[in-house]
C-alpha cells in the first residue's frame, strides 16, 4: 500500500473463503496488504465478509483458495498455536473469561508463554496502567465487576500484553455507549502510535474507520471496493463510499447508533 | 417398642447399613463421574455420537431396578451378587444426568469466550480445563447433584442383591409390618438424600454466582472454597473409612473351601440358609451368607455358581422354574423335580425337610367358629358376600387364584385386590379383607387369630422345602453332606411356624432363633 516496502506483516494473496464447498463465497479473490506501523480499518456492512477476512490472519479460519501470509509465511505453515499468540485479538465485550478476574485475564498468554511469575505481574501493571485502569483498584476484580469500557479497556490490555507484533480487533467498541467509545478510540490511536504497532481493525461505523484507521479498506459483498487512506476515501467517487460519506453529514458525531445496518 | 427405643437398641447395625449405603453411593457415583464427564466431554466434539449415547443412557434410567439386578447376576466380571452388582446397577443409572449435563454445561460456554481462548492461543486441552470446564463446572454439578440423588435412592434396592444397605431395613420392614425397621431405613435414606442434595448445592453455588456475577467479595470467595475445601475433605474421610468397612464385609463370591449360602427374601427362607449356615460353620467350613435375594436371583446365582446351595419348595421348582403344570402328588413332584435339576443344570435337591408351605386359604377365627367353616367348600356359599386379597404371585401363577376359583366354584363380591402378600394378613385381620391365600408357614397365622381352610378338593400342589445344592459344591464339600442328611425330615410344619414367628411377630433376631432351635434338637 504505501511506501516502497516488500516486507508487509500481513498479505492476502488473492484469496476467496467459503464456508462449504458448494455454498457461495464469503469473500473473493482478495488482494492486499498491510504494513508495519499501519492501522486498516475493514469497513462494511454486517455480512460483508471483513469478520471472516479478519479471522484468515490468525488461522480460527483458513482460506478455501489462495495464501494469507504473515510476517512472510502463509499462516498454512505457522503453527496455529505460535501465530495465536503473536497476534493480540479483541472482540466485541472483550471475551473476557468470567472466572479469571483481570489480573489472569491479562496475563494469561505470558503465562501460557511461561513468562515467571514476576515478570508476568510488571506487565499486567504497566498494561493496566497503559489502558487507564489503576491495577491496585482493577487487578483483583472480575469481568462481572466491571462496567462495559473497563472490560473493553481489559480486552484491549489482554491483546497487547505478549507483546504480539500484530493487533486483530473486531468491532471493539460496538457495544458501548457514545462517550465512552468516543473517548477509547481516541486512546486506542494513541496508543497504537506510541507503541509503533500494527492493527486490523473491523468496523461498520465510518467516523470510526476516518478517526483511527491509517488506511480504509471499504468491503461489500465479500469483495475489497478500494483501499485508501482517510483523506483520499473522502475524496472517492465509488458509490458504497459515497453512500457512507453521506452519512457523516446526516448525524452529529456522537449520537450516531451503533448498530449502523445497512 | 417405639421408634427411639428401636433405634437405641439397633445401633450399630444401623450404622453398618448407613455405611455400606454410603460406600454404594460414594464408589458408584464417583465411576460414573470418571465414565460421564468423559464421554460428555467426547459427544461435545463428535456430534454424530450425541444422539446414540444419550439415548442409551436415557433407556438405561428406565429399567426397573431389580429387572437390572436379574439381567446383572449371570454376567462375568460385573455380575454376580453382592456389592459389585449393585454398584454397576447404580453407575447406569447414574450416568445420564452427569453426561447430559457435562453435554449442555460446555455447549453452553459463551461462544465469544470459546472464540477468544482459541484466539489467545490456548491448546485444545487449555480450553479445555482452563475455560470449558470451570465454566461448565456448576452445570455439571448439577448432574453430579442429580446423579447422587438417584443413586441414594435406588441403593436401597440394593439389598434384594444382598449389598446391604438401608434396604435391608425397609425390605424386612415391609415383609415383618414393623414400621419401626421401615423408618430405620427409609428416614436415614431421605436424610442422606437431603444432606447430599443441601451439600452440592453449596459447592454449586460457590461455581456458578461468585466466579460469573463476581457478587462476592475476594474474602468471602477464600472463606467459601475452605469451607468447600472441608467439606469435601470430610465426605472424602467418611467415604474412606465406610470403605475400608464396607470392602471388608463385601468380600467376592468364593470359589475356594467357603460355602456361599443363599436365600431368597423372606424371613423363612432365610431361617432355612442360616440352619445350614450354623450348621456348617459348628462343623469348622467357613460360610459366607448371600440372604435376602429377590425374584429368581437365588436361582440364577446358583447356576452360574455364585451361590453353593439356598433353601428352595418343591411345588416352586415344578411349577415356576421346571414350568409344568401344577399336580397335587408330593412324592411325584419330588421325584420328577430330583431328576431333572439334575439333568438339566447339575443340581441335587436335599431330603425333604418335613414341612410344606403351600398355600393357605386363610379366614378371620371369629368368622370361622360362627360361620363353623371348616374346609374351603364350606365357606364358598358365604364368599359372594365377601373381598379377598392376593398377592401378586398368587394372582398370575399356574395353580394360583384363576384354577383355584374353577375348581371350588368360587365367586366373590368383586375381583380380588392384588397386593404384598406380606400385608394381605393384616388386611385380613383388620377386616379389610374377607378371604386371603397366605402361606401354611407363616408365622402369625395364630398370632392373628387367623383359622386355614382345609384344601378338601386337594387343588394346591406340594410345597415341600428342600435345599438345592450344585452338585460340584456337594463333592468338593463334604460336610455339606452331613449336615443335609441331618435336616432329613427334621422341621415339621408346626415348627417352621413357630420359628417364623419368633422373626416375624417377636422380633427376634434370625440368628439367635436358628441357635435355640438347633441346641434344642440337638443338632
Amino acid at each position: 500500500m504505501s511506501d516502497a516496502s516488500n516486507n508487509p506483516l500481513v498479505e492476502f494473496r488473492d484469496v476467496s473463503f467459503s464456508h462449504a464447498a458448494a455454498s457461495a463465497p464469503v469473500i473473493s479473490h482478495l488482494n492486499f496488504s498491510v504494513q508495519q506501523g499501519e492501522t486498516l480499518v475493514l469497513l462494511g456492512e454486517s455480512g460483508c465478509g471483513k469478520t471472516t477476512t479478519l479471522k484468515l490472519i490468525n488461522r480460527l479460519l483458513s482460506p478455501t483458495s489462495g495464501e494469507v501470509m504473515v510476517e512472510g509465511k502463509s499462516t498454512a505453515a505457522w503453527d496455529p498455536i505460535r501465530l495465536r499468540r503473536r497476534t493480540g485479538y479483541v472482540i466485541q465485550e472483550g471475551g473476557l473469561f468470567p472466572h479469571f478476574n483481570v489480573k489472569r485475564n491479562v496475563g494469561l498468554v505470558p503465562s501460557l508463554e511461561g513468562w515467571d511469575e514476576a515478570r508476568t505481574n510488571n506487565r499486567v501493571d504497566e498494561l493496566l496502567r497503559i489502558v487507564g485502569l489503576e491495577p491496585a483498584d482493577f487487578a483483583r476484580r472480575y469481568p462481572g465487576e466491571l462496567s462495559g469500557g473497563q472490560r473493553q479497556r481489559v480486552g484491549v490490555a489482554r491483546a497487547l500484553a505478549a507483546e504480539p507484533p500484530l493487533l486483530l480487533l473486531d468491532e471493539p467498541f460496538g457495544a458501548l455507549d457514545p462517550l465512552t467509545r468516543a473517548s477509547l478510540q481516541r486512546q486506542f490511536v494513541d496508543l497504537t502510535r506510541r507503541l509503533k504497532k500494527t492493527a486490523v481493525f473491523v468496523t461498520h461505523d465510518v467516523r470510526e474507520a476516518l478517526l483511527v484507521g491509517s488506511h480504509i479498506g471499504l468491503m461489500h459483498k465479500g469483495q475489497l471496493l478500494l483501499l485508501e487512506t482517510p483523506e483520499n476515501f473522502l475524496k472517492s467517487k465509488n458509490e458504497q463510499a459515497l453512500a457512507y460519506i453521506e452519512t457523516l453529514d446526516l448525524a452529529p458525531a456522537d449520537s450516531h447508533p451503533a448498530e449502523g445496518r445497512a | 417398642m417405639s421408634f427411639f427405643h428401636f433405634l437405641q437398641q439397633n445401633w450399630t447395625e444401623l450404622l453398618q447399613r448407613l455405611n455400606e449405603h454410603l460406600w454404594l453411593v460414594f464408589i458408584s457415583t464417583l465411576i460414573a463421574i470418571a465414565i460421564g464427564i468423559p464421554t460428555g466431554i467426547l459427544l461435545t466434539r463428535k456430534k454424530s455420537l450425541r444422539g446414540p449415547i444419550l439415548g442409551i443412557a436415557n433407556v438405561m434410567q428406565t429399567i426397573p431396578s431389580l429387572a437390572l439386578f436379574g439381567f446383572l447376576i449371570p454376567l462375568p466380571f460385573i455380575g454376580g451378587i453382592g456389592a459389585r452388582t449393585a454398584i454397576v446397577a447404580l453407575v447406569l443409572y447414574s450416568l445420564l444426568p452427569i453426561i447430559r449435563n457435562t453435554v449442555t454445561g460446555i455447549l453452553g460456554v459463551d461462544p465469544n469466550v470459546h472464540e477468544a481462548a482459541v484466539a489467545m492461543g490456548m491448546t485444545g486441552s487449555q480450553v479445555l480445563w482452563k475455560v470449558e470446564l470451570p465454566l461448565a463446572m456448576s452445570v455439571i454439578i448439577t448432574g453430579v447433584r442429580v446423579a447422587l440423588v438417584i443413586a441414594i435412592g435406588v441403593a436401597t434396592i440394593a439389598a434384594a442383591v444382598g449389598a446391604g444397605g438401608l434396604g435391608v431395613f425397609i425390605f424386612r420392614g415391609i415383609r415383618q409390618f414393623d414400621n419401626n425397621q421401615l423408618l430405620a431405613g427409609a428416614v436415614p435414606a431421605a436424610l442422606l438424600a437431603l444432606t447430599a442434595d443441601f451439600g452440592l448445592g453449596l459447592v454449586e453455588n460457590h461455581f456458578s454466582v461468585n466466579r460469573r456475577r463476581g457478587a462476592v467479595t475476594s474474602s468471602a470467595r477464600k472463606k467459601l472454597t475452605v469451607g468447600a475445601a472441608t467439606a469435601v475433605a470430610i465426605a472424602i474421610i467418611t467415604a474412606l473409612y465406610v470403605g475400608s468397612r464396607g470392602s471388608r464385609s463385601h468380600p467376592s463370591v468364593a470359589q475356594s473351601a467357603r460355602v456361599v449360602v443363599g436365600s431368597k427374601d423372606f424371613t423363612e427362607s432365610a431361617l432355612l440358609g442360616e440352619i445350614v449356615a450354623q450348621m456348617l460353620e459348628a462343623r469348622g467350613v467357613s460360610v459366607e451368607r448371600q440372604f435376602e435375594l429377590g425374584g429368581n436371583l437365588p436361582h440364577d446365582a446358583l447356576l452360574v455358581g455364585k451361590i453353593d446351595l439356598y433353601p428352595e419348595y418343591t411345588g416352586t421348582a415344578y411349577t415356576a422354574i421346571l414350568k409344568h403344570a401344577p399336580i397335587t402328588d408330593p412324592r411325584a413332584v419330588y421325584e420328577q423335580v430330583k431328576q431333572e435339576y439334575a439333568d438339566k443344570f447339575k443340581v441335587a435337591v436335599s431330603e425333604p425337610l418335613g414341612f410344606d408351605n403351600t398355600f393357605a386359604i386363610l379366614v378371620r377365627g371369629a368368622e370361622a367358629r360362627q360361620l363353623k367353616l371348616k374346609t374351603i367348600s364350606d365357606a364358598v356359599p358365604y364368599a359372594r358376600n365377601w373381598r379377598a386379597g392376593f398377592g401378586q404371585d398368587f394372582m398370575t401363577r399356574a395353580d394360583g387364584y384363576p384354577g383355584f376359583a374353577e375348581a371350588y366354584q368360587l365367586k366373590l363380591k368383586e375381583r380380588p385386590r392384588e397386593m404384598d402378600l406380606s400385608l394381605t394378613y393384616i388386611a385380613l385381620a383388620s377386616g379389610k379383607v374377607d378371604l386371603i391365600a397366605g402361606n401354611s408357614t407363616e408365622g402369625r397365622i395364630a398370632a392373628l387369630d387367623l383359622i386355614q381352610l382345609e384344601d378338601d378338593r386337594h387343588y394346591f400342589p406340594p410345597y415341600e422345602g428342600v435345599y438345592l445344592v450344585r452338585q460340584d459344591s456337594l463333592t468338593r464339600m463334604a460336610a455339606l453332606n452331613e449336615v443335609l442328611s441331618k435336616l432329613a425330615h427334621a422341621i415339621s410344619t408346626d415348627e417352621m411356624r413357630q420359628l417364623n414367628y419368633e422373626v416375624d411377630a417377636n422380633k427376634r433376631g434370625q440368628a439367635d432363633v436358628v441357635r435355640d432351635w438347633l441346641k434344642r434338637k440337638g443338632l
